[in-house]
């Protein structure tokens, strides 16, 4: 599903490796944590993922496309094949929880009749029936999140990119998210988290990739969050 | 539905950033004020040319018994003189080009001299002092120097003498009033774009968070894009809108209703002529904004 082959990033010629010789194979339907300190890549990975960034050597395939090769125009195509949830939500903030949603499949050329069956399908999922007609600031930061990830999820992509997704929200509302993506995972959508929070990492026991400097130092199933420090 | 959604994007554009639209609007309005004011003034120019030059002759004085020119050396014009010539404007290389030709005689020469003289001046002149004058009408008055040229050297001709030079120091006046409304409206179609992007550029980083969303969840660039640059394009048609009236409501009320009756005897041009360059104004505002978009969103709404 995203596959790096001996990927580096530069950002800038002479500086350090963002990213530095990159082997790593994602399988369909696997859930993965991607962990690290700050500045260790995990950002740049998920960026490259995205094409939000090419790849300054080595080649990148995601969903069956060769990222290299990917002409912008196609870029969009892709992306419809990667929800994303953020640390910080990125909810607009004057639209409902519906339509935030909602305009999610808008934006992509959905009728309206699809918008209107499959909004309310993704949001009685995410836990949030009933309150479609609430303003993001109306929710709590464990609500919002769910917003979030019904926009990532509601177009069903095989792919879900997760970028600290509980990074704003207190241990017994980042369960809550876990056990969400966990569902979503179980549908056969492959999940790749980034994350600082260890508890979670040690709890799902799922495939840990850690990054540090820019190099992948651990690939291990049923990992935990700090190995080497154990 | 993305037709909806693009439309409800741009409404909401447009209110939330009004005071920057009007004045969108209002640049592209007096720049194609003075874009449509050059326009239908080099309408007038033609339309005095088609005319005046209709009327306007070529006339050739022929040799007075007085004339010391070079072709006059043998004194007045002979009968075989005015004949050749005659014969070179009916028969020679330029007759494809001539209309007609007319000799005014001695008589008729002096007649209209001492017509036109209040002074009485002229009164002692006889018409023996004179010498026939040949109005020569052309097909195409622009011809006048090829006309000129062939019957200028003739033996006999004292002058040729094209009455169009009496109205181009109007066409000049009016030519250089085109340049002067062709140059402000430049400068104020430049400003009109720096003003559209700069609008542009505002519109999209107040809308960052929307198009970021956007372009993550696999919108196209176009659906990106299209709000903006309708945006734009909308407030510049509305200014083109407000030029057309304008320009419309000078040639009525300024034109039509005060010029024709105060100069009557000039064809003015009229509200029809508006609606000739009401079209070229919208397409010139859609471009400007068009122009400033590209210039702009490449950078604010990347893929």
């Amino acid at each position: 599903m995203i596959r790096f082959d001996n990927a580096s990033k530069v950002y800038s010629r002479g500086a350090r490796p963002a990213l530095d010789g990159i082997d790593v194979e994602i399988e369909r339907g696997d859930f993965v944590f991607l962990v690290g300190s700050s500045g260790s890549g995990k950002t740049t990975f998920l960026k490259l993922v995205l094409r939000e960034e090419r790849p300054t050597s080595g080649d990148i395939w995601v969903a069956g496309r060769h990222l290299n090769r990917l002409s912008n125009w196609r870029v969009p195509q892709l992306r419809r094949e990667i929800g994303t949830v953020f640390q910080d939500f990125r909810l607009l903030p004057n639209k409902t929880v519906y339509q935030n949603v909602a305009f999610a499949l808008e934006v992509i050329g959905k009728s309206r009749r699809d918008v209107k069956a499959t909004v309310p399908e993704m949001l009685e999922l995410v836990g949030l029936a009933g309150k479609e007609r609430r303003l993001p600031h109306e929710l709590s930061g464990g609500e919002q999140q769910r917003v979030a990830i019904a926009r990532a999820f509601v177009n069903h992509p095989p792919i879900l990119l997760c970028d600290e997704p509980t990074g704003n929200l207190d241990p017994g509302t980042s369960v809550g998210i876990m056990r969400l993506l966990d569902r979503i995972n179980r549908t056969g959508t492959t999940v790749l988290m980034a994350t600082h929070d260890d508890e979670i990492v040690d709890q799902m026991r799922k495939r840990v990739i850690e990054l540090k400097g820019g190099q992948l130092v651990r690939d291990q199933d049923r990992g935990v969050y700090g190995l080497e420090t154990v | 539905m993305r037709l909806r959604f693009i439309a409800g994007e741009v409404w909401n554009g447009l209110r939330r950033n009004s005071t920057m639209a009007l004045s969108v609007a209002l640049v592209t309005f007096v720049s194609l004020t003075f874009v449509g004011a050059a326009a239908l003034t080099q309408m007038q120019v033609q339309q005095l040319k088609d005319a005046w030059y209709g009327q306007v002759e070529v006339s050739i004085f022929l040799c007075q018994p007085d004339a010391f020119e070079e072709n006059c050396v043998e004194g007045a014009v002979t009968t075989v003189q005015q004949d050749e010539i005659l014969a070179v404007l009916e028969e020679g290389n330029v007759a494809d080009r001539v209309e007609s030709v007319y000799v005014e005689t001695r008589e008729e020469v002096y007649d209209n001299i001492v017509a036109a003289d209040d002074s009485g001046v002229y009164a002692q002149l006889e018409p023996e002092d004179l010498a026939p004058v040949l109005r020569v009408k052309l097909h195409d008055p622009e011809q006048f120097q090829v006309v000129a040229d062939a019957t200028a050297g003739l033996p006999g001709v004292q002058s040729v003498y094209d009455q169009r030079e009496v109205f181009d120091d109007l066409f000049s006046l009016l030519n250089s009033a085109t340049i002067l409304a062709a140059v402000l409206a430049g400068v104020m179609m430049l400003t009109a774009i720096l003003l559209i992007t700069t609008t542009i550029r505002l519109s999209a980083l107040s809308r960052r968070r929307e198009t970021n969303i956007m372009r993550m969840v696999g919108a196209s660039r176009s659906l990106i894009q299209a709000p903006f640059m309708l945006e734009g394009a909308a407030a510049a048609t509305g200014g083109a809108v407000m030029a057309i009236a304008g320009l419309w409501l000078a040639v009525k009320y300024f034109v039509e209703g005060w010029l024709t009756g105060s100069v009557a005897w000039v064809d003015y041009v009229g509200r029809e002529d508006v609606w000739a360059v009401a079209p070229w104004l919208i397409l010139a505002a859609v471009g400007l904004a068009l122009i400033a978009s590209l210039l702009t969103l490449k950078r604010y709404t990347r893929a």
